[in-house]
């Protein structure tokens, strides 16, 4: 064994364990020590390319080559095709920066996701990890604020509410204690992308959290992530160590006077602890229910003290945003949606992923273009996007474009950009049951509207599936609808409509009507 | 369920509460490892943790019963999750759910198999929705599951505890 080791990327992304990567990297290491060749495995996050995980790929003087989607029984005829040059063989891709589902994208916020080794500190800095940081430490915090607020970064949890706007007011309070809470409970269907960002480059998370603890006057952040992520809970845990061990936390980060220390509080199976106000409660150790705002957490939030909420997505775009200035960020998307958008192509759709672009893609693109139509191969009948209070919208409006205005006009919403596909054999009038199913399963019980009117919602639909005076049940329907979207203290109750209504009004052959 | 006796003591879960320093804000986390060591709370475990916290078995009863992922039972010997969200039904989740429960006679988020050894639970997104129907057994994920992949990896696990 002679020479520098060969490097060898195969993801410890869960979505690619799920489909045994691990059984697979086991495999290649098992075969280089049989053959006595000198390896080096490299456990990176996904390129986001699902569909081809286990993506294994090997370093080459070319760059990185692409082999997807390895079992460990091709891993004999990997190593007969010469794989470790990048030889050919039936699952090779070529360049993995080529294939055009990855080369077509704009990648800022995921630059470095499925790149680096998610847990080597000079490997992340060494793709300018810690840039942002180190200007930020050398600005004034209106400064930081103003970066932001100019960069057009709106939430990307869901609700889409402008970042810089939201640490103003929270830079604006006089308080000795101030937190920042990184939303990571991801509890959309359809929707993956902050934990994919959180096992393939849990480092820019954290980076974007200081700098906000930097630009409001935090020094103490939460990270509350949902049980349902192992992998993510454990990357998380390594990566604030390391980070700590490298002198990037504590009572004053590399001398700027700047301290902030990161704690992780792990979720307990609840979607409404999602909502920011349920949120809190649940950090504070209590039951998630729902709060009626005012007051704003920035004003008062977590124990009582100014607090910024923001989504993983938010916080990991912050450090780009530092390092390259708010100009450069506000120069991708349109309208008054700029930057980038993680969108998440889910069910059943040939090549699943993530797929970050400006914001102006348009729904037909990531659907046909990126995703290639149904995985089944039958015909594409409905998208849902945002989640499962989103919208179902036909293949006749596939047009839109993707952006927080232009999918409101359309009486959608982006959400968290979960793309969920269903194929022709699907019945919209179980959809619309479902998410009043889901709403009932799920309410905080704090309001009437959403916990009772989930269920009589449910027991509606049933009538109209049973063909029980359909007309009727279904203006019943419509009203229940009116009432819970004006009378609910929060989203869920408010926004369940929106599924059930896009459903019965884009598919009414579906609810006999 | 009511938790009526006085006087109980789970020596494990004051330590965990130790730990925390006793901090009420805590309990989930608390909980949680409580949980971890015997699969479920019992009635020790929460009245040693109410007595730690100094907050009233009311209270951790009302967050016990909030968070799904706390069990009151001793679950079965291996717990099945499966996904029945959105992009899961996209893919057939509940055509799998429907074999799994007349496969090993269980019901989702019911009775276990006759023998307590499987137990079917609904999942709402386990973020695997590219390459669903997604499954967590004992805490484990696997994606794209089929019927026979499913019926596969629990006689796996059955194997080896023979
Ligand atoms: C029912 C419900 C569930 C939510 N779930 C999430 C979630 O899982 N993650 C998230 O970031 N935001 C979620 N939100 C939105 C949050 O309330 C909040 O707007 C967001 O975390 C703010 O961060 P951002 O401005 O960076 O998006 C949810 C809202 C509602 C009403
Ligand atoms: S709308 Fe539903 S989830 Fe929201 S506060 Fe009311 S009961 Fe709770
Ligand atoms: S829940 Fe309050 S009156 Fe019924
Ligand atoms: S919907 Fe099943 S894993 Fe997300």
């Amino acid at each position: 064994m002679t020479g520098r080791a060969l490097k060898i990327y195969v993801p410890c992304d869960a979505s690619a364990v799920s489909v045994g990567a691990d059984d697979v990297a086991a495999a290649i290491a098992a075969e280089a020590a049989a053959r006595k060749i000198n390896l080096t495995i490299i456990h990176n996050g996904t390129r986001g390319m699902l569909w081809l995980e286990p993506l294994v790929e090997v370093e080459t003087p070319q760059g990185r080559v692409a082999y997807g989607p390895v079992t460990v029984s091709d891993i004999g005829s990997l190593f007969e095709a010469g794989f470790l040059e990048g030889g050919d063989h039936a699952l090779a891709h070529g360049l993995t920066e080529e294939i055009p589902y990855f080369a077509k994208q704009q990648r800022l916020t995921f630059a470095r996701c499925g790149v680096i080794d998610p847990l080597d500190l000079r490997d992340y800095e060494s793709y300018g990890g810690l840039a942002g940081l180190r200007r930020a430490l050398k600005m004034r915090p209106e400064e930081i604020v103003e970066t932001v607020t100019d960069s057009g970064l709106r939430g990307r949890g869901g609700a889409g509410f402008p970042t810089g706007i939201k640490w103003k007011t929270a830079l604006a309070q006089k308080s000795d204690v101030k937190y920042i809470c990184c939303n990571a409970d991801e509890g959309d269907s359809g929707t993956f992308a902050d934990r994919v960002l959180m096992e393939g480059d849990p480092f820019s998370l954290i980076e974007g959290m200081v700098i906000a603890g930097r630009a409001v006057g935090a020094e103490t952040g939460y990270i509350y992530l949902r049980s349902e992520y192992p992998h993510a809970i454990k990357a998380m845990r390594k990566a604030v160590e390391i980070w700590k061990d490298a002198g990037l936390l504590g009572a004053d980060i590399e001398g700027s006077g700047t301290g902030f220390e990161i704690h992780i509080r792990i979720g307990a199976g609840a979607y409404i602890c999602g909502e920011e106000s349920s949120m809190l409660e649940s950090i504070e150790g209590k039951r998630g229910e729902v709060k009626v705002k005012p007051p704003i957490p920035a004003i008062s939030g977590l124990f009582g003290k100014p607090t910024i909420i923001n989504n993983v997505l938010s916080l990991a775009s912050v450090p780009v945003i530092l390092e390259k200035g708010s100009e450069f960020y506000k120069d991708f998307g349109m309208g008054r949606s700029r930057g980038t958008q993680a969108f998440q192509l889910a069910g059943d759709i040939a090549r699943g992923g993530l797929v970050e672009k400006a914001f102006g893609v348009t729904l037909r693109e990531l659907v046909e273009d990126f995703g290639g139509g149904a995985r089944s191969g039958k015909l594409v009948r409905a998208v849902q996007t945002g989640g499962p209070l989103g919208a179902y919208v036909p293949v006749s409006d596939f047009d839109v474009v993707m952006d927080y205005e232009a999918l409101a006009e359309a009486g959608a919403m982006l959400g968290h950009g979960g793309v969920v596909v269903f194929n022709d054999s699907v019945d919209m009038v179980s959809q619309a049951r479902f998410a009043m199913k889901f709403c009932e399963i799920e309410s905080c019980g704090k309001c009437t509207p959403c916990r009772i009117g989930a269920v009589r919602g449910k027991e509606t639909i049933d009538k109209i599936i049973a063909g029980e005076n359909v007309k009727e049940n279904l203006a019943i329907l419509e009203d229940l609808c009116d009432l819970m979207e004006d009378a609910s203290l929060c989203a869920m109750g408010g926004l369940t409509p929106m599924p059930v209504r896009s459903a019965v009004k884009h598919f009414p052959e579906d609810f006999g009507g | 369920m009511a938790i009526l006796i006085n006087n109980l003591e789970h020596s494990g879960a004051r330590a965990i509460c130790g730990r925390y320093d006793n901090r009420p804000d805590a309990l989930l986390e608390i909980l949680r490892e409580t949980q971890e060591a015997e699969r479920y709370l019992n009635n020790e475990a929460l009245v040693t943790i109410a007595g730690a916290l100094n907050i009233s078995r009311a209270d951790i009863h009302g967050v016990v019963s909030f968070y799904p992922d706390y069990q009151r039972e001793a679950p079965a010997g291996h717990v099945v999750k499966i996904c029945m969200a959105e992009a899961c039904q996209a893919v057939g989740c509940e055509a799998l759910a429907a074999e799994a429960e007349a496969k090993f006679g269980a019901k989702i988020d019911g009775v276990k198999s006759s023998d307590g050894q499987i137990g079917l639970e609904a999942v709402y997104c386990l973020g695997n929705c590219a390459l669903g129907p997604s499954v967590m057994i004992d805490g484990v994920l696997y994606g794209r599951v089929t019927p026979d992949r499913l019926h596969a990896l629990l006689r796996e696990r059955s194997a080896g505890e023979v």
